[in-house]
């Protein structure tokens, strides 16, 4: 399965987990962030993406990581990802995944 | 202000006016270094090491606030305030530290300066709980309390408290620095995987002295704490730690973070060598300016004050009632419950691990339910262990039926306190930034499996403990049995390590062979307990089984199946 890539961060005020959504536009569901298919595409994003949140003190902690579809929905390869996306996996009321 | 009153307490250190005033400044310079971060006067590169001074972190889900508990003493007010910042900061809980701290998971960076005042209303703060410097000094959670003790650890761990934390030649050492001091003959500390450990004592005339091992730790490449001096007479206590931390700031490596730490300064140079460095630097520093004057000490002890006891009986007529009528009740008071010094005074052991339940979390409701039944049966005094624990350490033996009827109540009447079930385990991948693996749900899974209170007591002592990554928060080494998480191509494996010891004895465990999934592990636990149990001679420890039959039987039976 081809690999995809997304770009996550932490709000700086409040430490909330956030995507790139489009250039500038930060969201805080994995569902509704950019998907880049093309690396160079996804480092060219990332760069934008980190001057841009440090020139705003937007966020920290910026990075890409892997990810596939599955049903259609990103699906992050590594766990470490798919909790900071849901929440921790042993309180499921708390994190994004208790709104969901 | 709205502070504690002095003699309130039963040893809980009173501030005076420069404590505060102290405390109440940082608080106002994180305040301003958080408002030149929001505005952009500060980039994260500069921000990042003054937000880690005051104890805050980015994990994984938001920051995380580590706030100080000295020494793992706490007053029910305290605890009181801990619960009101977990209900309004964060999300109605927090997390007990094997450093004796507490953890809240879910703050903000705007609140983080609010958090803090509110703090420094009861006295606490988060201070020297992260960064290159002198972390929270720990000690015996039963410290004041236990039987055994020949020196309260606590006055001199305040003592360091004082003297490291504004000391500039410590502000930025090469690595974090942790101390343990030790003042009864049992190790509950785990001296010797600090680096400094402290062993109180007292010589044949009465007088109070220290041992010193140097060089322990965990971590990436754990090593065990040497003795380098066998007595520091009290008055050159101060004299002697800043003569370790001096050759330590000199020598210590700062190009390299994993050998930034004293254990490799003191492997690297070898015992002797560190320890002629150390004389060295000690007959310079000894002196007037470094003396600890009797009078100071005498000045801190009486700042803890302490608690008036009864003149009670040895033994309670209605506690040994409430035991006979009451055979989960008997076995918590067997578990749980350790002998106290004064007759008549039990300390009772809070656990914090449920079956099934998250090591070391508790709810707001609970710490006030802890605090409340602090006011009411034990001086109004808490304290954290290292193994993630509450105690409550001066309790009539009168009370204590009374006192477990309530913690049934709230889900803290667990009697598994040293058992298989009283599992440490670090907040792993669930929530840690730098973690491999999840901790958490394997400990979870082992307590469940292991969740009859009959059998944990059949098994008797054995201490798992779980790591979620190798910088081993979760003392994993030292585990009678330990679990390493690592992460293989994004899946989570678990690497058993068995014979470790945590006290004085101290053994770092060996692994026992190749790691295996989350699901295969609770499995292997069962098999390796089953071996112990099969193999044991009669009051045998699983460290003395294991010493005997060797790892032959634990290997064989964990992967018969493989």
């Amino acid at each position: 399965m081809a690999l995809l890539k997304a770009i996550t961060a932490n709000r700086l005020r409040d430490g909330e987990v956030v995507f790139l959504k489009a250039e500038g536009v930060w969201v805080e569901r994995l569902d509704e962030a950019a998907l880049f298919e093309d690396a160079a595409v996804a480092d060219t994003a990332l760069a934008a993406a980190k001057a841009q949140a440090e020139r705003d003190q937007y966020g920290v902690d910026i990075y890409a990581f892997d990810l596939t579809l599955k049903d259609g929905r990103p699906d992050p390869v590594k766990a470490r990802e798919r909790i900071r996306a849901l929440g921790p996996s042993v309180r499921t009321d708390l994190g994004k995944q208790a709104a969901a | 202000m709205n502070h504690i009153a002095p003699g309130r307490n039963a040893g809980v250190y009173n501030y005076d006016e420069i404590d505060r005033r102290f405390v109440s400044e940082r608080v106002e310079q994180f305040r301003a270094q958080v408002a030149r971060r929001l505005s952009g006067e500060l980039t994260e590169e500069e921000f990042k090491p003054l937000r880690l001074m005051n104890g805050l972190y980015l994990q994984l889900h938001a920051y995380m606030l580590r706030i100080a508990v000295p020494y793992g003493v706490l007053t029910s007010r305290q605890m009181r305030k801990l619960a009101e910042i977990g209900r309004k900061y964060d999300k109605g809980y927090g997390h007990f530290t094997t450093r004796q701290n507490l953890q809240f998971n879910w703050i903000k960076l705007e609140e983080t300066p609010e958090i803090l005042n509110e703090l420094a209303e009861v006295d606490m703060h988060a201070l020297q709980t992260s960064g290159n410097c002198v972390r929270n000094v720990t000690t015996d959670q039963f410290v004041g309390a236990a039987k055994d003790e020949v020196v309260d650890g606590r006055v001199y761990a305040e003592i360091l408290r004082q003297w490291t934390t504004l000391h500039p030649e410590f502000t930025y050492l090469p690595r974090k620095f942790k101390i343990a001091i030790m003042g009864s003959e049992k190790d509950r500390a785990a001296i010797r995987i600090h680096d400094v450990g402290v062993f109180a004592k007292r010589n044949d005339k009465g007088e109070i002295g220290f041992a010193f091992y140097a060089g322990g730790g965990l971590g990436r490449s754990p090593f065990i704490g040497k003795l380098i001096r066998e007595w520091v007479p009290e008055e050159d206590f101060v004299a002697y730690l800043e003569a370790i931390l001096r050759v330590y700031n000199q020598y210590g490596r700062r190009d390299n973070i994993y050998k930034a730490r004293i254990k490799i300064l003191v492997h690297e140079l070898g015992q002797e060598k560190f320890t002629a460095e150390v004389e060295e630097e000690f007959a310079r520093l000894r002196g007037p300016k470094y003396r600890l004057a009797p009078e100071i000490v005498a000045e801190i002890r009486r700042r803890f004050g302490g608690p008036s006891f009864e003149d009670l009986p040895p033994v309670s007529a209605a506690l040994e009632q409430a035991k006979a009528a009451n055979e989960a009740f008997a076995r918590w008071v067997a578990v749980n419950v350790t002998e106290h010094k004064a007759p008549g005074y039990a300390v009772a052991t809070v656990s914090l691990k449920p079956a099934g339940g998250i090591p070391g979390d508790a709810t707001s409701e609970q710490m006030e339910l802890v605090a409340a039944l602090a006011d009411q049966y034990s001086f109004g005094e808490i304290r954290v262990s290292h193994a993630q624990n509450l105690v409550l350490a001066h309790v009539k033996q009168d009370d204590l039926f009374a006192l477990w009827t309530a913690l049934e109540g709230a889900g803290l009447g667990t009697a598994n306190v040293g058992l298989i079930g009283d599992i440490i385990a670090c907040p792993g991948l669930d929530y840690c930034a730098l973690a491999n693996a999840r901790s958490i749900p394997l400990a979870q899974a082992i307590s469940e499996r292991f969740a009859d209170p009959a059998r944990q007591q059949l098994i008797g002592e054995l201490g798992i403990k779980i790591s979620g990554c190798i910088n081993a928060c979760g003392h994993h080494h030292v585990g009678a049995i330990g679990i390493l998480g690592v992460d293989k191509k994004g899946v989570e494996f678990y690497q058993i390590t068995i014979g470790g010891d945590p006290t004085l004895t101290t053994a770092i465990g060996d692994i026992l062979g190749p790691a295996v999934t989350e699901h295969e592990a609770v499995d292997a636990i069962e098999a390796i307990v089953e071996v112990y149990l099969a193999n044991r001679h009669d009051g045998e420890s699983f460290l003395a089984t294991l010493k005997r039959v060797g790892h032959g039987p634990f290997k064989e039976r964990v992967y018969a199946a493989h």
